[in-house]
């Protein structure tokens, strides 16, 4: 058990965090413990979740992204499984082909019958290959908005879960439309006759996540970001080296604190202390109990009235100087 | 672990064009006093009279390529064209009103890079004679009475913050309910607005909800994708059109070309995101040249019973 290495997440900052886990590891595994030993635990204990607190309370942005792109961090095949009661794939754009960037089916959660719509990243080597790192081609737009349509016949609330880097940028995604697929979405979305709710639950990158991010209500969980470019993408064009993404992930104001303030998202969900992928169970938890308060919520709303407020949601969002016409 | 780390950080500028200006850009067109600047000044001529064109690089006549509508006359390159000529070239004589001119970009998250966003506003307004990247109005089109929206390349690479969004939504929702065709032409290699942050990229959405219900209503609504139309651009109202018109060799595309290869890694094919990629691949309904444009809107108006 050596203490010099570094956070099995890969997060230099964690390092605090991590040496404390270390210890106390030690300390379980010792057998026959004495009386101190167990102070001394309880102690450790308590200073683990001290530093997890200040650590996590303290997060620069860029800090932020990492944990959002953290390779444990709950995907949406996790969700599907901690907070939902069944999850029945549908597969296919019936236009070209099956994206694995984006799952999409049937889903119960409580009494509810949903649609979920979401990225997904994958686990493991082959998973990401897979799916291309959660980024999505024309495809699994087509596919989304197919299986929301249908959705939206049998008057099933759409849920989507938004992770992804970005749309994928590749020969083939140009020549089947990236761009009309993902603006088509938002087109359809913005009236489809159903609600629909729209959870970032890691990266929010750009055009890809608006892809499928069109809705009644749209939540943010606590570490996660939603940005109109990735900070390296940002660093790039604006300090000409992606070297610079710190700062321009400082720049963007893409956290969910600067994303409520700014009016984007309605809701941040609150991570269990020391982000997702510490306790998936209890975010799942809590992302189940958000969902489900707010799809009661909403399936009071006459349509009419669903539709007008989720038209001017997104019509208010904008910053400019009106200045009175002479 | 490495390697798909790796992978996902080179996948991650995805997003580049659609806040992002990597492209040919109106700096690049020969009409802009920088590209002749390092070549031998020739006594006795003024300056800007000639130019040589980025297509066939044939020397040419300012005068002459003005006459028609800034295309060269030796192999009908299609040139930038500013927003205001644009409408000088498309609408009746002395017909267009400008809308929402009142609207102004601010600068919402302080936004700082090498430059900062309040500064860089000041210089783009005072290069441009622009206030934000898009002019917006009523007018004529051969006696048909038409919205019409307009972005300009040469405005922070024609890309949309919040005054673009609103500008354009006013527009749609005046043309919706004064019950007018709509026309948007877009030149935006540099797509959503980074200095503006999400506020910019939701103006894609906002934009492509109102042209929704502007659809619902019955409207005619005609995209015409200038050189260049990339990322969140490309990727809302401009490809939202009934009818979606490209004028010639322009370059349309979601991710920029530099991106794209820097990911996969491989040379891209000859002729990727132009306007006859596009066309070949079904997301563009004609390739209009720039002199015939005026009269392709109309006759679509016609079709289409407005």
């Amino acid at each position: 058990m050596a203490t010099q290495d570094s956070p099995a997440s890969g997060l230099a900052f964690e390092q605090p965090i991590y040496d404390l886990e270390v210890r106390i590891r030690e300390l379980e595994q010792a057998g026959n413990k004495s009386a101190q030993t167990e102070d001394q635990l309880r102690s450790l204990r308590r200073e683990l979740a001290e530093v997890t607190r200040k650590v996590y309370s303290e997060l620069s942005p860029w800090e932020m992204v990492q944990v959002a792109r953290h390779k444990d961090r709950p995907y949406t095949r996790d969700y599907l499984n901690l907070a939902f009661e069944e999850f029945v794939e549908l597969y296919g754009d019936r236009r070209f082909g099956d994206d694995r960037a984006i799952l999409t089916g049937f889903a119960k959660l409580d009494q509810y019958k949903v649609m979920v719509v979401g990225h997904q990243k994958g686990r493991t080597y082959k998973e990401r290959s897979a799916c291309y790192f959660g980024c999505a081609h024309p495809e699994g737009y087509r596919k989304a908005l197919l299986k929301m349509r249908m959705a939206a016949k049998y008057k099933l609330p759409v849920i989507c879960f938004i992770d992804t880097p970005g749309a994928y940028p590749g020969v083939g995604a140009e020549e089947r439309g990236q761009s009309q697929a993902i603006a088509e979405n938002m087109y359809e979305m913005s009236r489809l006759d159903t609600p629909i709710i729209c959870v970032v639950i890691g990266e929010g990158g750009s055009g890809g996540a608006l892809g499928i991010g069109v809705g009644d209500r749209v939540a943010i969980l606590e570490h996660a970001y939603y940005s109109v470019i990735s900070p390296e993408g940002c660093a790039g064009i604006l300090w000409k080296s992606g070297a610079h993404a710190e700062k321009a992930a400082e720049a963007l104001r893409f956290t969910s604190k600067d994303l409520l303030e700014f009016g984007i998202v309605d809701t941040v969900l609150e991570e269990p202390l020391g982000g997702a992928h510490r306790d998936h169970h209890r975010m799942a938890a809590r992302l189940k109990m958000f969902l489900i308060k707010t799809l009661r919520e909403l399936a009071q709303k006459p349509s009419a009235e669903l539709l007008e407020g989720r038209y001017q949601k997104f019509r208010q969002i904008g910053v400019f100087l009106e200045t009175p016409v002479v | 672990m490495a390697s798909s780390e790796q992978l996902a950080s080179d996948a991650t500028p995805v997003t580049e064009t659609v806040g992002a200006p990597n492209l040919a850009s109106p700096s690049q067109a020969p009409m802009s006093e920088g590209s002749n600047s390092k070549r031998r000044p020739k006594r006795g001529v003024p300056e800007g009279l000639w130019l040589r064109c980025p297509g066939c690089a044939a020397v040419i006549f300012r005068n002459e390529s003005e006459k028609r509508l800034n295309t060269c006359p030796e192999c009908d390159h299609h040139f930038y064209v500013s927003a205001s000529q644009r409408i000088q070239q498309v609408l009746d004589e002395g017909t267009f009103e400008e809308w929402d001119a009142h609207l102004m970009p601010t600068d919402p998250l302080h936004f700082k890079d090498q430059k900062a966003y309040a500064e860089r506003l000041v210089a783009e307004q005072q290069r441009t004679g622009l206030s934000d990247a898009a002019i917006t109005g009523g007018g004529m089109i051969r006696a048909r009475r038409v919205a019409i929206g307009v972005t300009d390349s040469a405005f922070i690479m024609g890309s949309m913050g919040s005054v673009v969004g609103e500008r354009l939504v006013r527009l749609i929702e005046r043309a919706t309910t004064e019950h007018l065709p709509l026309i948007i032409i877009s030149g935006s290699g540099g797509g959503a607005r980074m200095h503006e942050g999400i506020l910019s990229l939701m103006q894609m959405a906002k934009v492509s909800a109102a042209l929704a219900r502007y659809d619902s209503a019955g409207g005619l609504f005609i995209s015409v994708l200038t050189n260049p139309t990339m990322g969140g651009v490309a990727a809302s109202f401009a490809s939202l059109g009934d009818v979606i018109f490209a004028e010639p060799k322009a370059l349309i595309g979601f991710a920029g070309p530099r991106t794209i290869k820097a990911t996969i890694r491989i040379e891209l094919p000859k002729g990727f995101q132009t306007s006859e990629f596009l066309v070949e691949h079904g997301f563009v309904d004609r390739i209009v040249p720039r002199a015939k444009l005026k009269s392709e809107i109309a006759r679509t108006i016609d079709y289409c019973g407005w």
